[in-house]
């Protein structure tokens, strides 16, 4: 087995986009709806390479988010990881699907992530609810549309595998 | 070729490996609180990442800056000097006043204040989401900032700087649900604690009597009773007081002085009397 499999640099590429793009000021209008970057990627490629990309992967991810969101450490990993399960369990019925109705499923599993991190939140230190927090389940889905055609090009063009 | 049947342990057993070590992370951080060591360390990882965010709006503003008419450039420059010409005349009667205050603290035997050091930063980030208020700005332990260091801008106190990376640092502002200010109003001074309602420009006064003789436009400063922040700078106006006899305490709501979700450019405070020091670069 080799240590340094090929295309990793592309993955890593992909993430710190994914992660630039959460934290990239934008106008308060727009920044309600932004799109849950960094999960959107990291389904891709769990769908795409399950073999590679698991719950490892997110539980990273994740705890880098916690620290460019500035929230409790381990808070989005939750939810990262529990999404990033049901992901990788069902890979082969996604893959199967058509976008239209994975960008579906994409939503439903953002909202199901969004939900961890607000109930978290809620247990922690009394968050509460505003309906804005689950706007980008629209938004992701909406963007699964171009974000899934996107990678799947880089993943062909650089031959992760 | 990849083969069927190495493929390390099952998905379920990686799950709850990952969801115990997200608990854990959870535990250490929020009831041990004990991973400030750490947080410098992610902080600083993560700190290129912060400014590639800000890369493209950096590069609109250095292009928006160069395509300026002359014409702008002297308007500015001329409304800019007008200002330093005006602050500088209020300079003058604030030493002449420092020293007057001096003196008179001196015959009356209490302590002379001394003023606090200051430095400049810039925000980088917002937090995106809507149960955290907070900033990033781009100094940190590098330009000697400091956990717990009070951050105001130009109007006002904004907040506090919650942890901090080599050269990043996360600003908890005043409005954060989990944050509360010790003020007193400066009419009348009445003390009062100010918590953060998670809407950015709202603040609660916590515990107001319902026979306060707080009133509507009321203008808090910061009393310095906390330990955190330096007395007497503005905070907020109180904004509404309803006197509803069934709840035990009047419901006070106070608007902070500075626009948190406007603010650019930060002013850090080293207290006089915390032995930390700022770091200058050459530069400043």
């Amino acid at each position: 087995m080799k240590v340094v499999k090929p295309g990793i640099v592309t993955l890593l590429v992909t993430y710190v986009i994914a992660l630039t793009l959460m934290v990239m000021p934008m106008p308060a209008t727009f920044d309600v709806f932004r799109p849950d970057w960094v999960t959107l990627v990291m389904l891709y490629w769990i769908i795409a390479l399950p073999h590679r990309v698991s719950i490892g992967t997110a539980l990273i991810l994740g705890v880098l988010s916690d620290v460019l969101l500035g929230s409790i450490v381990g808070v989005h990993a939750l939810g990262m990881v529990v999404v990033a399960y049901l992901a990788a369990r069902n890979f082969q019925r996604l893959r199967n699907f058509a976008l239209i109705q994975q960008a579906v499923v994409i939503a439903v599993l953002i909202l199901l992530k969004r939900f961890i991190v607000f109930e978290a939140n809620v247990f922690l230190h009394d968050a509460e609810f505003t309906l804005s927090y689950f706007w980008p389940v629209l938004t992701s889905a909406v963007f699964w549309l171009w974000v899934f055609p996107l990678l799947r090009k880089v993943r062909r063009q650089f031959g992760v595998s | 070729m990849k083969t069927l049947f190495v493929r390390g342990p099952s998905l379920l057993s990686r799950l709850v490996l990952a969801l115990a070590c997200s608990f854990l992370l959870i535990f250490i951080d929020h009831r041990l609180q004990a991973m400030q060591p750490v947080r410098v360390f992610l902080n600083s990882l993560v700190a290129p990442v912060q400014y590639l965010a800000i890369l493209p709006e950096q590069l609109l503003d250095n292009f928006s800056e160069s395509v300026k008419t002359t014409d702008q450039l002297s308007a500015e420059n001329k409304a800019l000097k007008q200002r330093i010409l005006k602050l500088q005349g209020q300079q003058q009667q604030l030493q002449f006043l420092q020293n007057e205050n001096r003196r008179l603290r001196e015959l009356l035997g209490s302590e002379a204040r001394e003023s606090a050091r200051r430095m400049v930063a810039e925000v980088i980030a917002v937090a995106s989401e809507p149960f955290s208020q907070q900033l990033v700005i781009n100094k940190g332990t590098l330009s000697g900032v400091y956990e717990g260091q009070p951050v105001l801008d130009s109007s006002g106190i904004i907040g506090q700087v919650q942890d901090v990376g080599g050269n990043t640092a996360r600003v908890l502002l005043i409005s954060d649900q989990s944050h509360a200010i010790s003020l007193r109003s400066e009419r009348n001074d009445i003390r009062a604690l100010a918590q953060g309602t998670g809407d950015i420009g709202r603040l609660e006064l916590m515990f107001i009597p319902h026979s306060t003789e707080l009133r509507e436009g009321d203008l808090l400063m910061s009393s310095g009773l906390g330990g955190v922040f330096p007395e007497g700078y503005p905070v907020a106006r109180i904004a509404s007081i309803v006197r509803d006899e069934s709840l035990p305490f009047a419901t006070v709501f106070a608007d902070p002085v500075s626009a948190l979700d406007r603010v650019r450019n930060v002013l850090l405070l080293w207290p006089s009397e915390s032995e930390l020091q700022p770091i200058y670069e050459d530069d400043e």
